[in-house]
């Protein structure tokens, strides 16, 4: 049993935090700490700014110009940019579909699009989620039809984050009807700018814009976007499930967002006193604080398993399932912490003189209603339930 | 970052899961747990013989351990078995023979018993209370006051007490001969025994003890996580296979998806309660010790009780009989929370940590 980071993970830990330091600007960081949707154009510079250090790909080996770090070394790295109030990587085209490629891709497909993500040509987006398939994913409707050299897809994709912004989308589409559910799939590539597309923005509850409805009405796009073979999409969609989940506990903003509490509920004063000095809101955040403390030692336990088996296991779902409750948790008290302040719609109140509290921890009712998402994203956690009912208790 | 215990230590864990599963089974535990002495004198010469006390103490005071991950190896088996032999006395006070200098041999061998006798009826767990007074007599000194609840006294030879001497606490050391000792059995089996001090002859072991005797609690402390980690994993493990068992509606139970989240919620808990447990084993000795054992044993004793009562109603009514296993289990699980600080208690002590910073 030994806790403490290797000598070489220590000096790594260091590198990347002067790295920060000198090159992560402040009015990213101010972004950040604001608490808000990121614009595209900052999310963009956070990103060539790590191509250039090459430092973007953090889960691609070196031969696709990926970092080739350990799940040990990402973890640090995801650590040191959440301390550092450094943007999240945008995933879709750098965890999602670059994996997706380098696994099941041609090795023309791997040449084109790979590049293209590095340096920032293509945003990708995810065309998973269907109106009618959400934690049943598989029973998935939209439909792909080979007439010649083409697919013609007809159809709905929805909760595409991002989509806004994206030049292309990755798809799961039904492409053998008659299959059984799981074995009629297939993985598509599309162009964003194919006729017959059409993206219209979802209002989240607290007023935000981040998810879009994607309809497809007969766009047509070449056979040779097919990624792997035929029907084996459903192979994909699950590689992607336990694909890179060691960042899923969300540790780094957890922690954040415990001193995000803990500076708030100093500066609030109740009874004239500190909140912090209340015994009841003291005891709120001394419990999570105690279970995010339990949460990291989870998380490491986990990579190190992750780093000896080659790939983490199931039990990763304990760290969505925890991870997320811990998160959210957070996000509650920081809105409890402000009172009525915390409860001014984002956007009114500009004048820094009118700001209720800093202004990095204004609009914590809109993050608290945000953040109840991540319970639901990425496979809900009743879903992670049931992975672990099958995969741990063999239930 | 290693999670793996070193060969060692994993040599020690097999050899007394082995001894505890073959020599000391759970039924055999019902038997002496509840009955005079509480414990079985043969047995813990064994255990002393297979080196579980010896693990307890560093090389320097004669042992072969001492750390917070050798004291979770002996006590995470320990709890698998819910053995109910006096071993936490015999780590806490070789914390405090150690501070003191004193020799361990008598301890680390199992040739003496000993107890460690902080808690009064009102000084559970707070040694700011401590009400029992040392005096000076002579060459020595005299003790006067009641101990509580001292686990394990009702077989000691030793108890090591605390005391206030001139408004310092301190720790003594007083022979069970020489004091009025009451011992009995405890819900959750074992024994303790109330300690009446009156003018009781007692050696100054530790003056001015308050460090010592908080290293000695955060010993305590990974031990008792340690235990209540072995417990839950048992627990649960016979909770999962029972539902795999138990039939009703004509299907077994572990269909119905109510009880299989609530089987999962009982893992997600269980390992967050074995990774702040490395974490208290870690700090041990070092400067935030006593913070990370309260966060340990707070989350310990939340995770417990939760196991403890999720288990039982789980089961339903077999769970209810002395006879079935779980509800010895679950007593074990719920009763260590009062032990060297509850829940709440060391909820607020993280708190109070917080408020000052």
């Amino acid at each position: 049993m030994d806790l403490s980071y290797s000598a070489e993970d220590v000096a790594f830990r260091d590198e990347v935090r002067a790295f920060l330091a000198e090159n992560l600007p402040s009015h990213i960081s101010d972004a950040v700490r604001a608490g808000g949707e990121l614009t595209k154009p900052i999310m963009e510079e956070w990103h060539s700014l790590l191509n250039g250090n090459g430092w973007l790909a953090t889960t691609w080996p070196t031969k696709f110009g990926g970092t080739g770090w350990s799940p040990v070394q990402r973890h640090i790295f995801e650590e040191e940019c959440c301390r550092a109030y450094a943007p999240r990587i945008v995933p879709f085209g750098l965890s999602m579909l670059g994996p997706v490629l380098q696994e099941f891709g041609s090795k023309e497909q791997q040449d084109h699009y790979l590049p293209r993500i590095l340096d920032g040509t293509d945003w990708w987006c995810q065309g998973y989620s269907e109106p009618g398939a959400g934690s049943d994913l598989a029973s998935l409707k939209t439909r792909a039809v080979r007439d010649g050299d083409e697919w013609v897809i007809n159809g709905q994709k929805t909760w595409t984050t991002l989509g806004q912004h994206a030049d292309w989308i990755f798809c799961l589409c039904r492409t053998d009807p008659d299959a059984k559910q799981q074995s009629g799939i297939s993985f598509i590539l599309v162009d964003m700018n194919t006729p017959g597309i059409e993206v219209r923005p979802i209002k989240l509850i607290e007023g935000g814009h981040e998810v879009n409805e994607v309809f497809f009405t007969d766009v047509r796009v070449p056979y040779g976007n097919l990624v792997g073979e035929e029907n084996k999409g459903w192979t994909i969609a699950k590689f992607l499930l336990t694909h890179e989940r060691t960042g899923i506990a969300g540790v780094g903003f957890s922690m954040q967002s415990l001193e995000e509490v803990k500076a708030l509920a100093r500066k609030t004063l109740r009874g004239g006193k500190p909140l912090i000095q209340d015994p009841l809101f003291a005891s709120r955040i001394a419990q999570v604080e105690i279970d995010l403390e339990a949460m990291k030692i989870t998380n490491l336990r986990m990579l190190f398993k992750a780093q000896q088996q080659g790939a983490p296991g199931p039990e990763t779902s304990i760290l969505k399932i925890k991870g997320t409750v811990i998160h959210q948790e957070l996000k509650d008290l920081a809105r409890r912490a402000l009172g009525p302040a915390a409860a001014p719609f984002p956007g009114y109140v500009t004048d820094g003189n009118l700001m209720f509290g800093p202004p990095d921890t204004a609009h914590n009712a809109a993050r608290y209603f945000n953040n109840r998402k991540t319970s639901i994203f990425g496979g809900s956690n009743e879903i992670q339930r049931n992975i672990l009912t099958k995969t741990m208790l063999e239930l | 970052m290693d999670f793996n215990l070193t060969e060692d230590r994993q040599m020690l864990a097999d050899t007394l899961n082995r001894y505890l599963a073959d020599q000391y089974p759970v039924e055999h535990r019902n038997t002496v747990a509840y009955a005079e002495p509480f414990h079985d004198p043969a047995k813990w010469d064994q255990l002393a013989e297979l080196g579980a006390l010896f693990a307890l103490a560093p090389e320097n005071a004669g042992g072969f351990g001492g750390t917070g991950f050798d004291i979770s190896v002996v006590f995470e088996a320990m709890g698998r078995q819910i053995n109910p032999e006096p071993v936490l006395g015999a780590l806490m006070a070789s914390r405090l023979l150690a501070a003191a200098g004193a020799d361990q041999e008598a301890l680390v061998s199992g040739a003496a018993k000993y107890a460690v006798a902080f808690a009064e009826l009102d000084a559970a767990y707070e040694l700011d209370q401590i009400a029992c007074a040392a005096t000076a007599n002579g060459d020595g000194y005299t003790l006067s006051g009641r101990k509580s609840t001292v686990y394990g006294g009702q077989v000691a030879d030793i108890f090591l007490v605390a005391a206030n001497l001139n408004g310092k606490l301190s720790v003594f050391q007083v022979q069970a001969a020489d004091a009025n000792v009451t011992g009995y059995a405890m819900m959750d089996g074992a024994g303790a025994a109330e300690l009446l001090l009156d003018d009781t002859p007692a050696s100054l072991l530790i003056e001015n003890a308050t460090a010592a005797m908080e290293d000695a609690i955060n010993a305590g402390i990974v031990a008792l996580c340690s235990e209540a980690v072995g417990a839950m994993d048992v627990t649960h493990a016979i909770t999962v296979d029972y539902l795999k068992q138990r039939k009703q509606f004509g299907i077994p139970i572990g269909k119905f998806q109510v009880l299989q989240h609530r089987a999962v919620d009982m893992l997600t808990e269980i390992e967050q309660a074995r990774s702040i447990t490395i974490k208290a084993a870690a700090e041990l000795g070092d400067d935030d010790a006593s913070r990370f054992a309260s966060m340990a044993k707070n989350l310990v004793g939340r995770a417990a009780r939760l196991i403890a009562e999720e288990a039982i109603q789980m089961h339903g009514g077999i769970a209810m009989t002395w006879e079935y296993p779980v509800s010895h289990y679950g007593k074990r699980l719920v009763m260590l929370d009062a032990q060297l600080g509850d829940t709440d208690y060391h909820l607020s002590r993280v708190m109070a940590g917080n408020m000052a910073a």
